[in-house]
């Protein structure tokens, strides 16, 4: 996957002001930023959700403006789990299974977050953690080429943190190309291959994790983040 | 995607209440007069009010609560416009399923088949299940305009009452006003724009109480009368349900979400 240029203004809110990034195979790229800096609208660009103002996103060399079938190839990890909340658990799968009509993994991914007892309950009465392990599950259980996690970590315990990191390593370990946002740092230092900053819709950095501390001179990944947010004017 | 929209529906207590309400009105009314058609009658005055408000009112309730199901749909690899075509189609089938077996089930168990006023109460179906997509469409059309759903839900309101009430008011007006010049074309073309107009002639017609609106029944009955007049207006009520829609699954497909 490749972005050229991309723009995107809400009205007079100018939020993505030319990213240019590259999704390499086998990978796992973290998108890091400050609230608001813009990581979820370039998420929502890339799935055609959001429509940029200018600039080009190229899936296996091909544009996606007013194309939908390259979504195939993508596992989505919404930022915030909202799904039909009369359906229950069970019904969901049966649908998103039915819609993309791929071959899935479902119950491998259930067993492993252990989501059995929930498949007949109706999703507004799951817990929020429940939530997003159903959110990994609806991302994951497809053989989708690209994944693009938007915060997929939150609400997770520590069992379901572990069992989601190894899932992630696998799916990296098969040659996925993986694009993630988070906040949790330990989760950027343990995973990610190459980290991309974003401050104010530009991209600040991109690289290795070692070269991002070294730029700000600090040994610990939290501080340099914190570091560059400071001498940026975020207080 | 029809299908899982509908299947969402009819999990939904409100689908229920709607049909419950129809046939709890229509029981009533053929309790009470013991006659189908003045029990057809009675219910042409509640649909023309209750078909529009409803679909209004569940048309935005129902765009803005299955926003968190759009979003997870636009994710999916589907085309934008299946979404969107998904959601209105299956609220209003869902809205006319009601609406249709509300009314035809005491209807059918007081014998409509053999009466004569079967054919009354087919128009009357129809004018409800047009008013229906009607007026769904204008409250998604609304509603995608809108992200609040405040100005949404108030701007629709509004939209409904406007055509049921206020229309009416500026139509006799307007009639009286223009009182020396001949209005018989003027008042075709204004009912013409607006539905729930459109939907009271053509019922009053088949009812033939169109002596009961003076010079303007004879001259509807004189214009849709005719297979041409019959034409017009049912086009102009298709044109009602394209148009809105239409522009709905244009603002759908430019949408940010």
């Amino acid at each position: 996957m490749i972005i050229r240029d991309l723009h995107k203004a809400y009205g007079r809110n100018e939020v993505l002001k030319g990213i240019n990034l590259e999704l390499p195979d086998g990978r796992i790229t973290a998108v890091l930023g400050p609230n608001g800096s813009g990581k979820t609208t370039l998420i929502k660009c890339v799935l055609g959700m959001v429509i940029g103002q200018q600039g080009d996103i190229l899936f296996d060399g091909k544009n996606i403006k007013n194309d939908w079938h390259y979504r195939r190839d993508i596992g989505y990890l919404p930022q915030i789990a909202r799904f039909p909340e009369n359906l229950k658990l069970r019904e969901l799968i049966r649908m998103v299974k039915d819609i993309r009509n791929q071959p899935a993994y479902d119950s491998e991914l259930i067993s492993l977050f252990g989501l059995e007892p929930y498949l007949g309950k109706l999703l507004r009465h799951l817990s929020g953690g429940t939530r997003q392990k159903v959110n990994i599950l609806i991302a994951f259980m497809f053989d989708c080429h690209y994944l693009i996690l938007d915060e997929p970590t939150v609400g997770l315990d520590p069992l379901a943190l572990i069992r989601f990191k190894d899932l992630l390593l696998r799916q990296k370990e098969m040659g996925k190309a993986v694009l993630l946002t988070t906040h949790m740092v330990s989760l950027v230092e343990e995973l990610a291959d190459e980290v991309i900053f974003i401050l104010e819709g530009k991209i600040y950095f991109q690289g290795k994790i070692e070269d991002l501390k070294a730029q700000s001179n600090e040994q610990n990944l939290e501080r340099a983040i914190a570091g560059i947010l400071m001498n940026n004017g975020h207080v | 995607m029809l299908k899982y929209s509908f299947y969402d529906l009819s999990r939904s207590r409100w689908t229920y209440a709607y049909f419950l309400f129809f046939l709890l009105v229509t029981f009533g009314l053929l309790f009470f007069s013991y006659d189908i058609s003045r029990t057809v009658i009675s219910l042409m005055n509640i649909v023309l009010i209750l078909c529009p408000l409803i679909g209004t009112l569940f048309g935005a309730l129902y765009y803005y609560s299955s926003k968190e199901f759009i979003d997870l749909l636009l994710a999916l690899p589907l085309l934008r416009r299946s979404i969107f075509l998904g959601k209105y189609l299956g609220l209003s089938l869902s809205l006319t399923i009601s609406f249709i077996l509300g009314t035809s089930i005491p209807l059918l168990f007081f014998g409509i088949l053999a009466s004569g006023a079967l054919l009354n109460f087919l128009i009357l179906l129809t004018a409800g299940v047009f008013l229906t997509f009607i007026f769904t469409g204008i409250a998604f059309l609304i509603t995608i305009r809108f992200e609040s759903p405040i100005k949404g839900f108030g701007v629709a309101i509004f939209v409904w009452l406007f055509l049921t009430l206020i229309y009416d008011g500026i139509f006799l007006l307007t009639l009286l006003f223009f009182e020396e010049y001949p209005q018989d074309k003027l008042a075709l073309v204004l009912t013409l724009f607006n539905p729930v107009d459109l939907s009271r002639i053509l019922i009053m017609l088949q009812l033939d109480i169109s002596a009961l609106m003076g010079y303007t029944g004879a001259v509807f009955r004189k214009f849709l009368g005719t297979g041409t007049g019959m034409l017009v207006a049912y086009s102009a009520l298709t044109i009602w349900v394209v148009l809105p829609v239409m522009a709905f699954l244009r603002l759908a497909r430019r949408k940010d979400f």
